[in-house]
């Protein structure tokens, strides 16, 4: 299935910008955690970003639905530009759908309440017609006898596709992955990784921090090295994995590759 | 032959007779070491020296419909103190012959209570039988309208005026605990502050001083011809007071919710008010339920305080008969009697509670 997203050995090209990041800063106290991020995602463009723990790339994605507050520089979405204004945040943050490695789950609601909180409360979308939409993503996850469980009924494969679920119940133009898979028990990781993949197979923009290098080599247009809260290289995969510019970037690989 | 060898063969052992059934258990449980064994002796010493003493109070010589002159010659329980003086007891100087108003109020307040306990009837009807309720019970005691003669607040007392305090106690210090406790994680420092300082004044002062500076040192500030009545001051301060604990309470529940939920919220978009309400709170006060209610009761028991600002509560009322020559020195029947009532209240709050939180358990 993966002819069809093989990535050619040059760098895409896209026309229209989804997400502009320019110069951006952030501190945690004194902890200068992101130092002068600038960095633009194309519309339909799949990002990997991997690098040691600590190098800020979960901060770098958490930043851009507003997770986290950045100090310096600025950080465009969609045209809308991520300022203090809260209409703004909360206008961003229904395009931008996000993954955490923990899945966050809403405990006390069942699958299908998960996936519709967002649509009835958010969208203002009728029940009726957001639980039919619910059920076809769920469908799209493979998922759809689960609606009526808790989540904690759920192995964690199956919360992590919940998860997923949710955030595409509001139809987002972007999606964020924080480390999708590394909570998971290794033989779940692919049924995730799979519903990943489809996804691309629709043309989502997508930024995926993770580890997981055959999924990048798969299935991403440009892979970016952080460390020290940095982007310290980027290229296409082939590139990337095959001919590493940086020592920092050949050490990382050898440690992760072996 | 053969056949008794093979039953023997196919007769399952059972364990010695020692190690179960009720010998057992009593060696087991009772008499297990030397120092449970002492325990054991001793207490059985005292309950056969208490109980059938009081069995025989209580019940052989005690006496249950007579005058105060027959009680003082028997030598047992003087039960007659109760029906002689009930409707004193229950109802405090609440007009004679109008007292099947606060009764009407009670039997009404406590069939809402008894169907509000069921999950499936929370929906709005509910809500409306609620405050119509409410507002019907308040006529039935204040009068006034519809021909019912008005009856000052002063005069309310006993059961009526106990519960009056706790069910507008409690329902108006849950909310209010809440919205302190949320404003106490309040980014802005204002809100945050006043917060602060509202519940830890208020944890720092015994309920009594709030009863005493709302009935002694509150009106000396308002202005001249405005009074508020001593039974609003009174509940204000039990209010909160109540608040104040709850707050706390619920800032625990509240500081048990991981920041993953709030962050998963956000991220599909809802707002403040939205994350709090459909996310948050539902799990927070889920996990505080029983912290809770142990609070809501001890707050119950605490309205019987009102007597110290002469309010007719069921305690006081019970108090005054017991001053009446007639009665005097049958205190322990008429406490066993209000205790009797308080029991039965705060053993359903409880048991509600318990099945509340197995029905949210998921």
């Amino acid at each position: 299935m993966n002819e069809e997203l093989s990535t050619t050995a040059e760098l895409q090209s896209f026309d229209e910008k989804m997400i502009e990041i320019i110069k951006m800063h952030k501190w945690f106290g004194d902890f200068h955690v992101l130092q002068g991020i600038d960095l633009t995602v194309g519309k339909g463009e799949r990002i990997v970003i991997c690098g040691p723990s600590g190098s800020g790339k979960s901060t770098l994605i958490r930043c851009i639905n507003r997770i986290e507050e950045h100090q310096k520089g600025r950080i465009i979405v969609d045209g809308i530009e991520l300022t203090n204004n809260i209409k703004n945040i909360e206008k961003i943050r229904t395009e931008v759908g996000m993954v955490f490695q923990h899945f966050n789950l809403f405990p006390h609601l069942t699958i299908v309440d998960n996936l519709t909180l967002g649509p009835i409360w958010v969208r203002k979308t009728p029940k009726a017609k957001a639980e039919k939409e619910a059920m076809h993503y769920l469908e799209k996850v493979h998922i759809a006898e689960q609606a009526k469980k808790y989540p904690g009924q759920l192995s964690g494969g199956q919360q992590q596709r919940v998860a997923i679920a949710r955030s595409l119940c509001m139809n987002p133009k972007i999606m964020l992955f924080d480390e999708p898979t590394s909570a998971l028990d290794p033989e779940m990781i692919s049924e995730v990784l799979d519903v990943m993949i489809e996804l691309a197979h629709e043309g989502m923009t997508m930024i995926v921090v993770t580890h997981e290098m055959g999924f990048a080599k798969s299935v991403a247009h440009r892979v970016l090295f952080m460390d020290f809260g940095k982007i310290v290289e980027g290229n296409t995969p082939s590139e990337f994995f095959d001919n590493p510019q940086q020592d920092r970037t050949k050490l990382f690989l050898s440690q992760i590759l072996h | 032959m053969e056949e008794t060898a093979n039953n023997i063969q196919t007769e399952e052992l059972k364990p010695p007779v020692t190690s179960v059934g009720v010998i057992g258990w009593i060696k087991g449980n009772l008499f297990n070491g030397w120092f449970n064994s002492v325990i054991t002796i001793v207490t059985l010493y005292f309950l056969w020296k208490i109980v059938p003493s009081f069995i025989r109070w209580a019940f052989i010589d005690s006496l249950w419909i007579s005058t105060g002159a027959e009680c003082h010659q028997a030598g047992g329980a003087c039960w007659s103190i109760i029906p002689a003086n009930i409707r004193f007891i229950i109802f405090g100087f609440f007009p004679y012959e109008l007292q099947w108003r606060p009764l009407v109020a009670m039997i009404l307040l406590v069939g809402l209570l008894y169907y509000s306990q069921n999950r499936n009837h929370w929906k709005k009807p509910l809500a409306y039988a609620w405050v119509i309720g409410l507002f019907i019970m308040g006529l039935l005691l204040k009068g006034g309208l519809f021909g019912l003669t008005p009856v000052e607040s002063d005069q309310w007392g006993g059961l009526p005026l106990t519960l009056l305090f706790s069910v507008f106690g409690l329902t108006a210090a849950y909310p209010l605990g809440v919205l302190f406790a949320l404003g106490r994680q309040s980014k802005m420092p204002a809100i945050k502050t006043i917060c602060i300082v509202y519940i830890e004044l208020i944890r720092g002062v015994p309920l009594i001083t709030l009863l005493f500076m709302s009935s002694v040192v509150f009106p000396l500030f308002l202005p001249e011809g405005i009074t508020i009545k001593v039974i609003i001051r009174a509940q204000i301060a039990i209010i909160l007071f109540t608040a104040a604990y709850i707050a706390e309470v619920v800032r625990g529940g509240l500081q048990g919710m991981s920041k993953g939920q709030y962050e998963a919220a956000e991220s599909i978009g809802l707002s403040y008010y939205q994350t709090m309400r459909l996310v948050i709170l539902p799990q927070a006060l889920k996990i505080v339920i029983p912290p809770t209610v142990s609070q809501l009761i001890s707050a119950f028991k605490d309205t019987s305080l009102v007597v110290i600002i002469g309010l007719y509560d069921l305690l006081k009322t019970t108090q005054s008969t017991l001053s009446n020559p007639e009665w005097m020195g049958f205190s322990s029947e008429a406490y066993f009697f209000i205790a009797l009532i308080y029991f039965v209240c705060c053993f359903f709050m409880s048991n509600y509670s318990r099945k509340l939180e197995r029905e949210l358990s998921t």
